[in-house]
């Protein structure tokens, strides 16, 4: 790879016009038992912007790994410029020209441009790095491609889409003809968007080929002049993007009816009734903007949103893992200052996190202790465990969610992850919390325990448990809540209630126009009915 | 990276696979369990003079105060943290001990002596937890300035204690047949046993030591958790300190310099994970007392004690790669 030039990469962009530069047929990819991709063929022109849109999970990030060489294909070809390869490394991808442009840049940040630029592939001599030919080299690059950044600058003090600039430079010096960029807008200012913008079109004036996944349905559409949709795995069709719409794009990302997939919802009493047990007044925090909401007792509301639209980040910051910097929460009516997890456990919520391995579980301790620990004191006495007890407890707990009793004592990590999040369940119900947040209940969970888990959010929401379900899955969301919030930037965007709570109407709030929402938005009281 | 290769963490698919999932944990506490058998066997067969009660006794005495300072690491541990100052502050209690106990008495001595070993533990909680400084560190800086601290209290003299032999009953008593520094021993080791096996700290110390985040959001003092086990380790080291000072009836501010290391050794060599979350004060044991039999062993066969280190290393090497081993298996 060192021996790549720029001036070299004129002879080997090679190749008659219209073959596409890329082409996957009856590709399929499975992760443990779920099926990521399902017999997807796609073609990619060169020279073209090609977007692939999806809702999360639909298998648009699967699909640009293998094109990439992350991850390979279970079954199925990949055709890079009309040669079937399999990659088993983003280098080789790399070798075939195709660079991925990543959400997390990958530089060195007290380095300078250019050394990033080169970095891995600098102009040598004895081991020692050739300054002047590296200086050389870089302004003939910048030259070519018009983008401007000062070469000797430290790259950590540029701005985020300058660093994508960098990265992008690095992708074109290693002679990439087809750059993937994965959410590249996510994290920019709408200033720094319109500047990735020029440099997208800019790269597809110039032959390279670009595939471009986002969320952001009017940045598909300006840019991209094909567009491919993905659901649930499966192609839904490819297009050019001239004959689409945002409502035609959002009615081919919807899926399938929600059947009986959910238990019938409780009756909710008239919300004026009741007084709310939780109610977050203006909150802001990390990723979080001025957000109110309120959660009434037996009353599920669901949390949907992109992922990175902050709802995770507004959960912690309801339970106290996370400061506030603004606003105040409100516990059965009174202001309660929660400034811990154990705060909040005190104050009667429960949080089931994010992610059950990361920050859920203690993966190599047993059911038993994993059940019991946020309720250690009822266990025994005189900060002594009584292990009969600890056990008692969880049995009883774990009997009615179907856990088997002889593995109470196996280490969590061995369990399903259906069973899994039935343990961290298990673990919140022995609390006995009146507020309780699920965060992203059924990732990873196969349908059965699903439909055990919804009975059981079902189930305590009956029994007066107030929830707020975050969920990726708009038809979970749908079908398990009452009420519907919807976030997007890290603000409550759209309130839906009874027949506003669609599909359509849930990605349209969630999509809507801009990358970046006024803040801290108003909406949320102007949506309540 | 293809997916027949990677072990899902769900249900094992067939019998033999789960047969081998769930032997994991016991293969892995049987671990020092085994080779301390057999090494206990073959010195019983291969040397007359081992399995003697004088012999037994005596390595029990020189292990008693590495026993009680390895227990207490072993809390530290498993928290998630390190403790490489415990060599310093054994050396300080010492110093501070024997320069007491010639003017105040074997009480007040002794007293002090925990005192600063408690004080140095929980400085060393504070500053690894609060202050987000690596423990290893923290706890590296911390021995150099203890261990400056105690040449100071010296002047670099060593402090002979025969002004003062009461200070000798402390270790030196003998009750029923078995010396008290065995006594004390024991009961540190019983003590931390049940704190970590049947307290509610000791499930927070594994929780905190496992996954620190899933512990703060099931509503764990992981702060709080930590120092107490740095306090712990402090106080114990410290308590080592004034029983070798009563063993040999003298200190002096450069003793257990590479202590902190041979105890690090013998509660991994247990089986103790250096990753935090795993770990016991059975295995401690048997990994402190593993280690002095490899070196009793050496010293009763008229092995060249300098073989003795390079097996010290391989037998470390071997337990940190189970450990690893173990690990590769999950998530």
């Amino acid at each position: 790879m060192a021996r790549l030039t720029v001036a070299e990469r004129t002879d080997v962009t090679p190749v008659a016009g219209d073959q596409p530069i890329v082409r996957l047929t009856g590709v399929s990819k499975s992760y443990g038992g779920v099926r990521a991709l399902k017999d997807v063929s796609l073609s990619i022109r060169r020279g073209e912007v090609h977007a692939l849109v999806g809702e999360n999970g639909a298998g648009k990030s699967t699909l640009s790994k293998i094109i990439a060489g992350v991850e390979s294909q279970d079954r199925g070809e990949l055709i890079v410029n009309e040669h079937v390869v399999r990659f088993s490394s983003p280098r080789e991808a790399l070798a075939h020209g195709i660079a991925t442009i990543a959400q997390e840049l990958a530089l060195v940040p007290a380095l300078s441009v250019a050394q990033n630029v080169y970095l891995g592939a600098e102009p040598r001599r004895l081991g020692f790095i050739g300054r002047r030919r590296l200086a050389a080299r870089y302004a003939a690059l910048a030259d070519e491609t018009g983008f401007d950044l000062p070469a000797r600058q430290p790259t950590g003090t540029l701005r985020t889409a300058d660093q994508q600039k960098v990265e992008i430079l690095r992708a074109i010096s290693r002679n990439a003809s087809l750059i993937i960029m994965d959410e590249p807008t996510a994290a920019l200012s709408r200033q720094d968007t319109v500047k990735l913008h020029e440099m997208i079109r800019h790269l597809a004036r110039s032959g390279r080929t670009v595939l471009l996944i986002s969320h952001f349905l009017s940045e598909v559409l300006s840019l991209a002049d094909t567009v491919s949709v993905l659901r649930d795995g499966a192609l839904v069709r490819t297009g050019p993007a001239a004959e689409e719409t945002e409502a035609s794009l959002i009615e081919a990302m919807l899926g399938r009816s929600l059947g009986s997939v959910f238990p019938p919802k409780s009756p909710v009493a008239d919300p004026g009734a009741t007084a709310p047990v939780i109610e977050a007044l203006e909150v802001s925090a990390p990723g979080v903007y001025g957000v109110s909401l309120r959660v009434h007792p037996g009353e599920i509301v669901g949390l949907a949103g992109l992922v990175g639209a902050g709802r995770t980040e507004l959960a912690h910051a309801l339970f106290g893992n996370a400061k506030l910097t603004h606003g105040s929460i409100l516990v059965d009516g009174r202001t309660r200052s929660i400034r811990s997890p154990r705060q909040a456990l005190g104050a009667g919520m429960f949080l089931i996190p994010e992610s059950r391995k990361d920050s859920g579980l203690l993966l190599n301790r047993s059911v038993v202790e994993n059940v019991t620990v946020s309720a250690l004191k009822t266990c025994g006495r005189f900060g002594l465990v009584w292990r009969r007890r600890q056990r008692r407890a969880t049995a009883t707990l774990t009997e009615s969610l179907s856990i088997s009793a002889s593995r109470l004592n196996a280490p969590v990590w061995t369990l399903s992850g259906g069973n899994q999040q039935k343990v961290l369940f298990a673990r919140g119900l022995m609390r006995r919390p009146k507020f309780l947040i699920a965060d992203e209940p059924t990732r990873g969970v196969d349908v059965g325990s699903r439909r055990a888990i919804y009975d059981l959010i079902t189930e305590q929401a009956r029994a007066g448990l107030a929830v707020l379900v975050i969920s990726s899955d708009i038809e979970e969301v749908l079908g398990l809540a009452h009420r519907v919030l919807v976030m997007r930037g890290g603000s409550l965007v759209a309130e839906l209630v009874g027949a506003a709570m669609t599909e359509h109407d849930v990605l349209t709030a969630a999509f809507s126009e801009g990358a970046n929402p006024p803040r801290p938005t108003l909406e949320i009281a102007k949506a309540t009915p | 990276m293809t997916t027949d290769t990677v072990a899902p963490t769900g249900v094992p698919q067939t019998p033999m696979k789960a047969m081998l999932v769930r032997n994991i944990p016991t293969a892995r506490s049987a671990g020092i369990l085994v080779p301390f058998i057999i090494l206990f066997a073959v010195l019983s067969v291969g040397s007359g003079s081992f399995l003697t009660k004088p012999n037994l006794l005596n390595i029990l005495d020189q292990q008693s105060a590495t026993l009680i300072m390895a227990a207490a690491g072993t809390l530290v541990l498993i928290s998630g943290g390190l403790d490489l100052s415990v060599g310093a502050t054994y050396a300080l209690a010492g110093v501070v001990a024997a320069q007491t106990a010639q003017h105040h008495g074997v009480l007040p001595a002794v007293l002090l002596a925990l005192l600063v070993g408690l004080a140095i533990g929980v400085v060393n909680g504070f500053i690894s937890t609060v202050c987000r400084i690596n423990s290893l560190i923290a706890t590296l800086s911390m021995s150099f300035i203890v261990s400056g601290v105690a040449s100071k209290v010296t002047n670099g003299n060593l402090i002979v204690l025969t002004s003062q032999p009461h200070f000798a009953k402390i270790a030196q008593t003998t009750f029923l047949t078995v010396r008290t520094s065995i006594w004390i021993a024991l009961a540190a080791l019983i003590v931390l046993g049940v704190v970590l096996s049947r307290s509610t700290l000791g499930r927070y110390l594994y929780a905190a030591g496992g996954n620190p985040t899933a512990a703060r959001l099931a509503g764990v003092r992981v702060t709080g958790v930590r120092i107490a086990a740095f306090a712990a380790s402090g106080t114990a080291a410290a308590a080592a300190g004034v029983i070798d000072t009563s063993r040999v009836l003298s200190a002096q501010s450069s003793s257990g310099q590479t202590l902190a290391f041979t105890v690090l050794a013998g509660i991994v060599v247990g089986g103790t994970s250096i990753l935090g979350g795993e770990g016991a004060i059975w295995r401690t044991v048997l990994g402190v007392l593993f280690i002095a039999l490899v070196g009793n062993g050496f010293d009763l066969l008229g092995v060249n004690p300098l073989y003795q280190q390079i097996t010290l290393g391989f037998i470390l090497l071997v337990a940190v790669g189970l450990d690893a081993w173990t690990r590769t298996d999950r998530r």
